[in-house]
């Protein structure tokens, strides 16, 4: 043997880290895209739904006889057609063993319990006549109170949600860090400490506001159905849907085609997804259901909307002792798919990054006459991170320090991973001191410090305040253990599968369900890498039950984390099998076999290779395969995580505010994340800039509003403020690289981190300008009028002008105008 | 009904429509034309953009007969089949989309901009394209974008950003990874 021949073959470009651009960018800039309402099936049916215009009340009669005679009308269903078969809109997640669930029919049939709540549906033959027929169902309502304020609705004697429960609360979850042995007792350290700050922070209702409306379309074929939707979860839509309605989930087919955005708005079993199916069932036709930009807002579940009473102790040097956090979370009217699973998963986030020895939180879940909340990007660790690093600036004031200063005195050092938090979770990897760095160098942290002070003197009307948030999050949802011991009714795996074709191509079968995060690049770079195959070469499956049988879907950072390692995991199943067959062709042992660059090679004999897409030919044919040796390198994996994966950052904002007229404008945004390990870096940035413009809509622009009477003022997107390009700053972001220990691609989640972090940092950024005017907080989003009246009145600048009042906001259906409730002033015909 | 003569990604239609037929219910649901999409009701969000004789209108606030005589181009006429317009390439290039629900209304919008004002900086294109919403990218992919086709365009080259200095913002990422 030569010196030449021992030499290893030089390592190919690992695809791994290189920002390919993305394979689904050819269908969407040339407007090929198959999005579900581009479906038109041979004498497909059109639906519209009837919508319940008041908040609260019981239905005492419907008519729909003109409905019915309509041009085109083919039907008109109400809850009363449909009760013995639509069964309830389902809960997977009861988070307490007494949590009270009214059950939620997908139609209502006696009564309505907010706006917007289906009360008919209508079949037509164009979508037009479905649409013109809604105004001809006659409803009546006997009204009843309704329920909107979640303080008010716990007092004694509150007007109730659901007249036939006992109270509006739907849980009381309870982790307490001294009886979990996680921690010391909670109140014993508050009875000791220097120092206890307490404030209320209210997280404000939300709409998630994905670009393209849900829309459902559903074949029958006999006894079989086949439903598209504008879904983040075909595959738990497919079990559910087989639940609820009784279809057997083996006659049934769900994809997810091309889905415009998500963002936890759509992990959701909705009710028109049934009112679809039971339509088509009926009447053995295919339907379409689409619903416009004003249903959506109104109806597709809301997010957030929490009110925090959150206390923190600490000694006077600044040394934390203790945190307790009590939470009422709005539910709205029902429990969706997991609504009281959003802020408990937010009960292990609240510590933060920081080294509590005493930690309590409680949560009462909360019914009002309002659409249901659930999940929304970062689901319940927005609001966590919120809470904790607003009150950590709090903390700072008090003690009068330096709110870094602070947060580095407390925070766990680089050294001590893996670290478990006081409430029980495991961090994983990282290093707070160097992204903090990297974060000040980044936004010029003393200059912008020195400008401050220089307009402090000068008493500036605009004022310069910087922001901090240094944030952890957990992702990669989830070890199916933790699950479990949380009540929640699935498991937390992932599956994929990769199928070696012929010609040596690979169909890669995951079950992720992307709506925008580029699986399909992503996926090909990693499996390229692990199968020397070009990137090209590879096809990724998704998104229909028949082509990728299990999954659990795409939500909580999960993808990469959970769903990339199970790709990776079938990938190294497949290398494996093919190794029994190159050992077979070469008539070498397996052992004696090196594999790199896709080509099985014989150490020590050279030019004795096989590549890994010959190997796919050769097992295509399987001519000469010995006894007992499968012709197939197929192969899937399903990964069940370990644990949570724990990205982190800091997050810095500089924000102008301007004294006179209260505007509120972010001058610089700098962050660096931590999310382990980076498969495609445009993809990362990618996602981090989206995180950070939702992150920064909630604290500066986007509130869903209800007035007096509960009917959503911000129902379009005249009043509903999803931000322009022209309302958003450049971002400056950059990364430090730890890898999470429990998964073979180190990475651990982007999704979500942007959105976590940035709130925080854009309010205390608004607080630090204003602070020295006496200013101790403003309520979100930070709108002109709320700055200029926190800073000239006091207070945290109050609701916004229309909320809780009788203001009629414009964004009613038409059918809203003419009914009143005692509040109203307004009220009676418009 | 109405009859309109249109001429749509270079394709004469004579149609018969509803008075009351948008125009972005007559491309979607008439001629098929899908590529269009529609996001709002109020005209808000620009998703579903379309040229009307080389203008960018909201095509849900044009009614069908108003295009009546009238030169459309959507996203899937904006270039020949099998080609790419400079704006859709830097998209690509320059990562704009995520989910692409948004993308063929700030494409048209885009291309529009640029009509009007070849060089654009960056503030003037962040409000050249305030009339589109985004929920995905934060927008700042889709500003690269539009200031890349700029330049190549305007036959500079690689314009103000290249790839590779978008890369080079990605550095730290790559550089600090085993």
């Amino acid at each position: 043997m030569t010196a030449v021949e021992d030499r290893p073959a030089e390592a190919p470009e690992r695809e791994v880290g290189k920002a390919r651009r993305r394979k689904e960018d050819a269908r969407l800039i040339t407007g090929r895209t198959t999005w579900t309402d581009n479906m038109v099936l041979p004498g497909m049916l059109h639906l519209a739904v009837v919508r319940s215009p008041v908040a609260h009340g019981k239905i005492s009669s419907i008519d729909v006889s003109a409905a019915q005679e309509a041009p085109g009308v083919i039907a008109v269903l109400t809850g009363r057609d449909v009760a013995d078969e639509q069964g309830s809109i389902p809960c997977a997640w009861p988070v307490t063993p007494d949590m009270v669930n009214p059950g939620h029919p997908s139609i209502a049939v006696d009564e309505v319990n907010h706006v917007g709540e289906a009360v008919a549906v209508i079949v037509a033959r164009s979508k037009t006549a479905a649409q013109d027929a809604v105004e001809l169902v006659d409803v009546d309502y006997d009204l009843l109170p309704a329920v909107l304020d979640m303080e008010q609705a716990v007092a004694e004697g509150a007007q109730l949600t659901h007249d036939h429960l006992e109270s509006n609360r739907s849980f009381h979850f309870v982790f307490d860090g001294g009886e979990a042995g996680t921690g010391v007792d909670t109140d014993q350290a508050f009875a000791d400490a220097e120092v206890v700050v307490s404030r209320r922070f209210v997280q404000q209702r939300l709409i998630p506001a994905f670009m393209e409306p849900r829309s459902v379309v559903v074949q029958p074929q006999g006894d079989n159905y086949t439903m598209w939707s504008s879904t983040q979860v075909p595959h738990i839509l497919r079990i559910m849907l087989a639940m609820v309605t009784g279809v057997p989930e083996h006659k049934l087919r769900v994809v997810a085609p091309d889905v415009g955005g998500g963002f936890g708005g759509k992990l959701q079993v909705t009710p028109e997804e049934v009112i679809s199916l039971l339509v088509a069932r009926r009447l053995g036709k295919p339907v379409k259901w689409t619903e416009t930009r004003s249903e959506s807002l109104m109806t597709a579940h809301h997010g957030r909307d929490q009110i925090q009473y959150i206390d923190i102790a600490a000694d006077r040097e600044g040394n934390v002792k203790g945190l307790r956090c009590r939470i009422l979370a709005d539910m709205g009217a029902y429990l969706r798919l997991v609504s009281p699973g959003v802020p408990v998963l937010g009960a292990f986030m609240f510590n933060g990054i920081y080294k509590f020895p005493a930690y309590r939180f409680e949560c009462d879940g909360i019914f009002t006459n309002k659409t249901p909340t659930d999940a929304y990007r970062g689901a319940g660790r927005p609001e966590a991170t919120f809470a904790v690093e607003r009150i950590m600036d709090e903390l700072a004031v008090e003690l009068d320090m330096d709110p870094l200063e602070l947060r580095r005195k407390n925070w766990i050092r680089a050294e001590e991973f893996p670290f478990t938090t006081v409430a029980g979770m495991t961090y994983d990897s990282g290093d707070y001191e160097t992204a903090t760095q990297q974060a000040l160098e980044l936004i010029g942290y003393d200059e912008l410090r020195e400008e401050q002070r220089r307009r402090r003197e000068s008493n500036d009307p605009v004022q310069l305040g910087i922001g901090v948030s240094t944030f952890t999050e957990m992702c990669g949802l989830a070890p199916s253990r933790v699950l479990g011991s949380l009540s929640y009714g699935a498991g937390g795996w992932e599956h994929a599968a990769i199928r070696m074709l012929p010609t040596g191509k690979v169909e890669v079968v995951t079950g992720s369900t992307p709506h925008g995060q580029g699986h399909e690049t992503a996926w090909s770079q990693l499996v390229a890498d692990r199968l020397g195959v070009p990137f090209e070469d590879v096809e990724v499956l998704h998104g229909d039950t028949s082509s990728s049988p299990r999954g659990l879907d795409t939500y909580g950072s999960r993808s990469l984390v959970v769903g990339g390692v199970a790709v990776v995991n079938a990938a190294e199943k497949v290398v494996a099998k093919a190794r029994r067959v190159a050992a077979h062709l070469l008539e070498a042992s397996e052992d004696d076999l090196d594999f790199s660059g896709g080509t099985f090679s014989v150490r020590g004999t050279p030019g004795s290779e096989v590549s890994i897409q010959e190997i796919a030919l050769a097992t295509f044919a399987a001519h000469n395969f010995p006894e007992g040796m499968e012709p197939s390198i197929d192969a899937d994996a399903t990964f069940d995580p370990e644990n949570f994966s724990f990205p982190h950052g800091t997050h810095l904002c500089a924000m102008e505010i301007d004294t006179e007229t209260g505007m509120a404008k972010i001058r610089k945004y700098a962050c660096v994340d931590d999310v382990g390990t980076i498969v495609n870096p445009l993809i990362v940035e990618g996602q981090i800039h989206g995180g950070l413009a939702q992150g920064i809509a909630q604290a500066m622009f986007e509130e869903a509003v209800y007035d007096a009477d509960g009917n959503l003022t911000t129902g379009t997107f005249v009043d509903y403020l999803v931000p322009s390009a022209a309302d958003l700053p450049h971002f400056d972001t950059g990364n430090t690289v730890h890898e999470a220990p429990g998964n073979p691609i180190g990475a651990k989640g982007v999704g979500e981190a942007g959105t976590i972090a940035s709130t925080p940092a854009v309010v205390n950024a608004a607080l630090d300008a204003v602070r020295h005017l006496g200013v101790r907080d403003i309520r979100m989003p930070l709108t002109p009028e709320r700055v200029w009246r926190a800073i000239h009145q006091g207070g945290d600048g109050g609701d916004r002008a229309t909320a809780g009042t009788n203001a009629w906001g414009g964004a009613q259906t038409e059918t809203t105008a003419g009914v009143s409730t005692p509040q109203s002033a307004l009220g009676g015909d418009q | 009904m109405t009859q309109i003569n249109v001429r749509v990604d270079g394709v004469t239609y004579s149609d018969d429509v509803e008075p009351r037929t948008l125009l972005v219910h007559y491309l979607r649901e008439q001629l098929g034309k899908v590529g269009t999409v529609i996001g709002c009701d109020t005209s808000n969000c620009g998703a579903c953009t379309v040229h009307l004789d080389g203008a960018a209108v909201k095509s849900c606030t044009v009614l069908a007969v108003q295009a009546d005589g009238v030169e459309v181009t959507t996203i899937e006429g904006l270039a020949p089949q099998g080609s790419l317009h400079p704006v859709q390439k830097a998209f690509h290039e320059m990562h704009g989309l995520q989910c692409g629900y948004c993308t063929p209304g700030m494409i048209m919008a885009s291309v529009d901009l640029l009509k009007e004002n070849p060089d654009p900086s960056e503030t003037e294109v962040r409000e050249g394209i305030e009339g589109n919403l985004c929920r995905c990218t934060g927008y700042q992919n889709i500003v690269r974008a539009v200031q890349q086709a700029a330049g190549e365009m305007r036959g500079s080259g690689n314009g103000h950003v290249s790839p590779a200095e978008v890369d080079t913002a990605a550095a730290p990422h790559v550089a600090a990874q085993q």
